[in-house]
């Protein structure tokens, strides 16, 4: 297995008044080429941080992450990154918010306009490319967000939370949206969520972590095909697997 | 710093009522004028020494329009503060961002801003007569002042206050720090530029009579410091009438162009 993105002995630590705050202790974890990652945990366990590592945002206190097996030089837009809050500009149009990046990258504007055009079909916004943000629903939001990730054709997402504040109906067309898209164009997803049942659906691994300090507690392996349907949530096994990762995570032993 | 910190949050709810200003209130704030002018006329008739009636005060200002003086006072006058006011917030948009930006701009000049703030433009005239003269320069520099002090926290603030994930966002799309600040900082941070800008105003046109009493030739304060003298009381009504007609005027302009320039705020 060749390791897309490889964090090798992650510390990451914060002074505090009274001592150091260990947010990430000894880390270590691969994802492959191509698969799809989804990091599930209680609050506090350094889920995101990690994330935010591999996305170039924040740096370990020791330790390193790998992309490629290089070290990570900072953020790139070949590590797409979708946030829980949009981060949409809100000056600007859907449109214009794709080809943000794409402008970045210097294409001819016919080039950039195809690729925004593209993305933006691709998340089914096209009735709504000229709008501003403020007039969008949230779920049409984080589509767009998407879109603007998609849109640089990165070979890595990275998703903190993406459907985390979103109704459960949007969140569960956004999930199966996301694996359409994602088994059309196969890119390494590193996706972080709190929600178990999300967790197991999307995912061919779930990293299972625990907090204080925030470390890899388990790795439970999800052999369900792809496509995932609605079916599969009800099967016996998608329980069961769903119970092994609920355990995981609530009823995790305090650490020595 | 927090009296200006409330007074930079974009959309102020005041503001946005005036937008859907319905036709209801419209009809009440008519009814509230002409009712003041009224009691104005009464306490004026019963002989509240030396008030002049309305009509008294309206024959004055035909007056002092027909000879020109009220526009060459008002001219005089505007001309003054918009210079004062220009070159203060013109000044204060990129101090302000360097302060925002830049952590050893901040450590520099903030010391300075907060201190000048607290001290009232107005309590800087007698230094300003004594190092620039009793020309334009020293009633134009204390309108600066104002003008530049106010707008500055607010444009700072305003930078700092740009939200850190939409920079991240930037970033991972590989936006170097120049096009950050262009094109998330700079967009990001206009409401409070422009909520500075008002602010900054108000304090310039706050400024002016007390600058005018610098040994001014014409203008509105030098025309009501005059009247005085003369128990010319028809006179410091026109004038302070037009100070508020003029001041409300510019900052409804400002607030539309706020509108335009800020449509895309999400106003909760």
């Amino acid at each position: 297995m060749n390791a897309k993105i490889s964090f090798r002995d992650i510390v990451k630590t914060y002074p505090m008044k009274d001592g150091v705050f260990t947010a990430l202790d000894h880390v270590s974890l691969d994802i492959a080429d191509r698969e799809f990652v989804t990091v599930v945990g209680p609050s506090g366990c350094g889920k995101s941080t990690l994330m935010s590592m591999a996305a170039g945002l924040t740096e370990p206190t020791s330790g390193e992450v790998l992309v490629d097996g290089a070290p990570v030089p900072g953020p790139g837009p070949d590590r797409g990154v979708i946030f829980q809050q949009y981060a949409l500009f809100p000056w600007l149009s859907v449109r214009k918010n794709v080809e943000f990046g794409l402008k970045l990258m210097n294409l001819p504007p016919d080039e950039r306009r195809r690729r925004a055009e593209h993305a933006i079909e691709l998340v089914g916004l096209s009735d709504f490319a000229d709008a501003l943000p403020k007039t969008l629903s949230g779920g049409m939001k984080q589509r767009c967000a998407i879109a603007r990730a998609y849109a640089v054709n990165p070979q890595v997402l990275l998703m903190d939370e993406p459907f985390g504040a979103l109704d459960a109906l949007t969140r569960v067309q956004l999930q199966d949206q996301l694996l359409d898209t994602w088994s059309r164009e196969r890119r390494t997803v590193m996706f972080i969520t709190h929600d178990v049942d999300e967790a197991v659906y999307l995912a061919r691994r779930v990293i299972v972590m625990a907090a204080r300090p925030g470390r890899v507690q388990q790795i439970v392996d999800v052999d369900l095909p792809y496509p995932r349907t609605e079916e599969m949530r009800l099967s016996p096994e998608f329980a069961r697997i769903r119970n092994e990762v609920w355990h995981g995570v609530y009823h995790q032993p305090k650490a020595a | 710093m927090t009296q200006l910190t409330t007074l930079g949050k974009p959309a102020a709810p005041a503001a946005r009522r005036a937008a859907g200003r319905p036709r209801r209130t419209l009809v009440l704030n008519l009814v509230a004028v002409v009712l003041g002018l009224l009691v104005w006329t009464l306490l004026a008739t019963i002989g509240v020494q030396g008030l002049p009636t309305p009509m008294e005060v309206a024959a004055k200002a035909g007056e002092l329009v027909a000879d020109g003086t009220l526009l060459q006072d008002a001219l005089a006058s505007l001309r003054r503060v918009l210079l004062g006011f220009l070159m203060g917030t013109l000044l204060a948009i990129p101090v302000g961002f360097l302060m925002g930006w830049y952590a050893t701009a901040r450590g520099l000049l903030e010391p300075y801003v907060q201190f000048f703030r607290t001290i009232p433009p107005l309590a800087i005239i007698p230094l300003a007569i004594v190092l620039l003269g009793i020309g334009e320069v020293p009633k134009v520099f204390v309108i600066f002042l104002a003008a530049f002090l106010s707008s500055v926290v607010s444009t700072f603030q305003g930078v700092v206050d740009v939200d850190k994930t939409l920079i991240n966002a930037a970033r991972v799309l590989g936006a170097s720090d120049r096009t950050i600040f262009l094109k998330v900082v700079v967009p990001a941070s206009t409401p409070f530029i422009l909520v500075g800008m008002r602010v900054g105003l108000g304090s310039a046109w706050g400024t002016l009579v007390a600058a005018e009493l610098i040994a001014a030739q014409e203008g509105l304060g030098y025309r009501m410091q005059q009247a005085q003298l003369y128990y010319d009381l028809s006179t410091i009504f026109v004038g302070l009438i037009a100070i508020g007609v003029l001041g409300l005027l510019m900052d409804r302009l400002l607030l539309l162009a706020e509108r335009r320039l800020t449509d895309w705020q999400e106003r909760r």
